[in-house]
């Protein structure tokens, strides 16, 4: 079949997708989109997050026919005109990263998290939102401070 | 060319390679697209131990998009090396359950998985033994342990000392089998062409993949290059290689056609290597005012049949304490199980949990400060050896820490402080980890444009080398680190040292500044002037290293942990984790940090979560994914802390520096288990601390 999405404000189409493929699969080895990652495709990390019209989404969850006519955000799509989005800026300076293959995913979720939440959440707040999104690397520590730092940018500027 | 900039060793400078990270331009392994790629997916024996007798591959021939079905009758020979783990498909044995025993290859990824799930195999199955037991008939002592460690040591007589002893603890404990899951699964991209063999590939050494897959296919090493920029994560994992990569390569030979191959996450349980499970006896012998007198400290630990890994454990016990009689050894069992390999501190996590947890029992039983009773033990020139200590900050590690944490007035009595729901408790251990250094060589380069470029094969698992060498090159090189391009990950450049053993700084960084001392001398002869075709020098190492003086080197540390366990459910909460670490001069706070913290968070993991649980009728491990195989959520860590202690070692590396990457996993687990000890009054001796552990242990 094909499918139509709008990724990242763009029209795409993909064909020949089999009914069974996951929006991850299309995104990753179809439209030559592979900042979102594949690390369990079974929804248990979370390295896999793009917004689904507006909502954070494991994309290895979603059957790419389920995402026809939807729109896609993946990590590729938040900077814009190359300036680094406030969340993907705080994860640099406040050393968040580390191999960064949790950090695509980590990001959309933070991002949403910071979006969807009037002032600065509080940790537990943050723990929770980011429960679904393994890190083996940083410890979270870093990645707590980056969401903190972001919320501060982006409510107090 | 004559800028002077402020030194950038000591610096938080931000990650260099952040921007690609953050925005998902970093390509790793898997995201590598030459033209013309077919897909290759693993079938894994589902018999632990026996014959393939026959594949049917005509089962899967009609599906779309297949290419081909390769096994051992008719993959392409490889030639014969001791490493058997990655002779693949070459022989109809199978030696464990979920080893490899077919590649299926098609033009999609969808169709491979399609095929090798319905891909027939027919087996003549065996009895499996895949149990470890410490009694286990098999049991032998390895001529060596990992890396290269004698097996067993004594001095002095342990026996008689522990008879006498006024105080003795003697104590069994086991560790699981844990998994390292690196969030990124082993990938590689093989592509054969007129030159040779490419690989992307995902691994702790470049320079290793090159070595040791060119004799496997009869290549000079020049004909193989292997390409890793980025990686996404190893902690051991990717620190050898394993057999995906070889089967990349064998795929791709044998369809004529560039491959992509990744362990999914379920398969990577049984084929991308673990940390052994071990069973461990500590005896400890004290004077009333808990003085050691005699260490016996022995691992009993489990290998596969085809490779001999031979982790060691109680290596560890030979430095850290003083005792004038002692006695460490090692006994391996090959079993029909996966091969385990090097993870995060091989040697040191399992053995710092049996023997801090053991120190812990020996301060509750002299009624002695558990800091204060490693004071006491502390020795004046390492105690196996006998050679003296480059440095030791052992001691100012744990008073610093326990300064910070607030240890003082510390009520030893266990099972007494209830705040709501929850017992607390509190508890310490001490971490250490060998400093290594190995030989590496690199390059400096002034760019006729300005600014320069310095290249090693060096890998970048996360651990934040390219930013630390960028640091150490600026410096070396008297410019700001913007004006230094650090290229990494690929086995064309000068070659390096694998990112293990926390050695990668130390081993890398003398390459690099030696490289940049080079430049700079020629520079100098040429008062500065950059020829059109730019200024090179180059560095090896091995010499520099053959002339370093005998020393005891280590970097120290003590971890302070506070639980809450809940009263009805057994669930432990680690409420607070402080390290204090001693590692020499830390080159950039930022990524050093995140470092120790990362490695005490998969200690704390590691005390609470992980365990690979092997299925004794199936012959492998059950919990073959991250739903049920814990690895620590964000919300499983409340405060975790770490600082160090500035440590001058000028017996070290030009740089004065020792390893970061696995210290932090180093003791954790005992901190914790000791703390929830001090709370329930329940000594959990083996990981992880369920709970049923401490409702069963009745708390
Ligand atoms: S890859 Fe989607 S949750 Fe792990
Ligand atoms: S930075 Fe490596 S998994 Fe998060």
């Amino acid at each position: 079949m094909r499918v139509n999405i709008s990724v990242n404000g763009e029209s795409m189409a993909a064909d020949d997708v089999w009914e069974g493929e996951s929006l991850l699969y299309v995104l990753r080895e179809r439209l030559g989109l592979p900042g979102a990652k594949n690390a369990c495709e079974q929804g248990e990390c979370g390295s896999c997050t793009v917004y689904l019209d507006g909502t954070p989404v494991c994309a290895c969850l979603v059957a790419a026919g389920q995402a026809e006519g939807r729109e896609v955000i993946t990590v590729e799509g938040l900077a814009s005109g190359g300036e680094l989005d406030e969340v993907q800026r705080s994860f640099v300076e406040a050393g968040a990263v580390q191999c960064g293959f949790c950090t695509p995913g980590l990001i959309v979720q933070a991002h949403s998290l910071i979006e969807s939440t009037p002032g600065v959440p509080a940790d537990a707040e943050i723990r929770e939102a980011l429960a679904g999104n393994l890190c083996r690397c940083t410890g979270y520590e870093k990645i707590l401070d980056a969401v903190r730092l972001a919320a501060v940018r982006k409510h107090q500027p | 060319m004559t800028t002077v900039a402020a030194p950038s060793a000591g610096t938080a400078l931000d990650r260099v390679d952040g921007p690609e990270k953050v925005t998902g331009r970093a390509r790793y392994a898997y995201e590598n697209v030459p033209a013309d790629l077919a897909y290759a997916v693993v079938v894994q024996a589902t018999v632990s131990r026996g014959e393939v007798r026959a594949v049917d591959a005509d089962s899967v021939l009609q599906l779309p998009g297949m290419i081909a079905t390769i096994w051992h009758e008719n993959a392409p020979r490889l030639a014969p090396v001791e490493d058997a783990e990655l002779t693949v498909l070459q022989s109809p044995r199978v030696a464990y359950r979920g080893q490899v025993v077919a590649v299926v290859v098609a033009e999609t990824l969808e169709s491979a998985t399609e095929a090798a799930r319905l891909l027939r195999v027919d087996y003549r199955p065996e009895p499996h033994d895949v149990e470890l037991r410490p009694d286990h008939p098999g049991m032998y002592r390895p001529d060596h342990v990992n890396p290269n460690y004698a097996t067993d040591s004594e001095l002095g007589d342990p026996d008689t000392a522990l008879a006498f002893a006024s105080v003795v603890v003697d104590a069994t404990y086991t560790t699981p089998a844990q998994h390292h899951n690196p969030i990124e699964p082993h990938a590689t991209v093989a592509l054969w062409d007129a030159d040779g063999l490419t690989l992307y590939d995902a691994t702790q050494s470049t320079s290793g993949v090159r070595a040791t897959i060119a004799p496997l296919f009869a290549l000079p090493p020049e004909s193989v290059r292997v390409i890793s920029p980025y990686v996404g994560g190893g902690f051991g994992g990717k620190g050898a290689p394993h057999a995906q990569v070889v089967l990349a390569a064998l795929a791709a030979k044998q369809v004529g056609r560039p491959v992509k191959l990744a362990a999914t996450r379920r398969q990577m349980f049984a084929v991308t290597g673990y940390r052994t499970p071990t069973v461990q006896r500590v005896r400890l012998g004290a004077d009333e005012d808990g003085k050691l007198s005699a260490i016996v400290h022995e691992a009993f630990e489990q290998t596969a049949t085809i490779k001999e890994f031979a982790e060691q454990t109680t290596v560890v016990t030979r430095m850290m304490y003083a005792a004038p009689h002692r006695r460490t050894s090692h006994r391996l069992v090959r079993l029909d199980v996966p091969v385990p390999t090097w993870m995060r501190a091989p040697g040191e996590t399992p053995g710092m949990f049996a023997l801090e947890s053991a120190m812990d029992e020996l301060a509750v039983a002299c009624g002695i400060d558990p800091v204060e009773l490693r004071v006491r033990n502390e020795p004046t020139i390492d105690p196996e050896r006998g050679l003296p200590f480059s440095s030791r900050n052992l001691v100012a590690c744990l008073r610093g820490g326990a300064e910070r944490f607030g240890w003082a007035g510390r009520d030893p009595e266990p099972g007494v402080r209830r705040r709501g729901r929850q017992l607390i408790g509190t508890g310490v251990a001490s971490s250490t980890y060998p400093v290594y250094r190995m030989p590496s060589q690199a390059s400096a380069r002034a760019e006729p444009g300005g600014g320069f470029t310095v290249r090693i094969a060096a890998a970048d698992i996360g651990t934040g080398a390219r930013t630390v060498l960028t640091q150490i090159a600026a410096d070396a090189l008297r410019v700001p680190p913007a004006q230094v391009r650090m290229e990494v990950g690929d086995s064309a450049l000068p070659r390096a040292s694998v990112a293990g053993g926390s050695s990668g700084t130390a081993s890398w960084g003398t390459a690099v500044l030696r490289a940049c001392e080079g430049l700079m001398d020629a520079l100098h002869r040429r008062a500065g002037d950059v020829p059109p075709g730019g200024l090179e020098a180059s560095a090896d190492t091995a010499e520099e290293l053959r002339s370093q003086r005998p020393l005891s080197r280590h970097a120290y540390g003590a971890q302070f942990a506070e639980v809450g366990v809940d009263l009805d459910t057994g669930e432990v909460r680690v409420l607070r984790l402080l390290g204090a670490f001693a590692a020499g001069r830390i080159i950039n706070p930022k990524t050093a940090r995140s470092q120790l913290i990362g490695g005490m968070t998969m200690g704390l993991s590691m005390a609470l979560l992980e365990e690979s649980v092997m299925d004794l009728e199936f012959g492998d491990y059950l919990n073959r994914d991250l739903a049920q195989y814990h690895v620590a959520a964000c919300a499983d860590v409340r405060d975790v802390d770490a600082f160090w202690i500035e440590e001058e070692d000028p017996d070290l590396n030009p740089m004065g520096s020792k390893g970061i990457g696995e210290i932090g996993i180093v003791g954790t687990a005992a901190a914790i288990a000791n703390a929830v000890y001090h709370a329930t009054g329940i000594r959990v001796r083996d990981l992880p601390i369920r709970l049923d552990r401490l409702i069963g242990g009745g708390i």
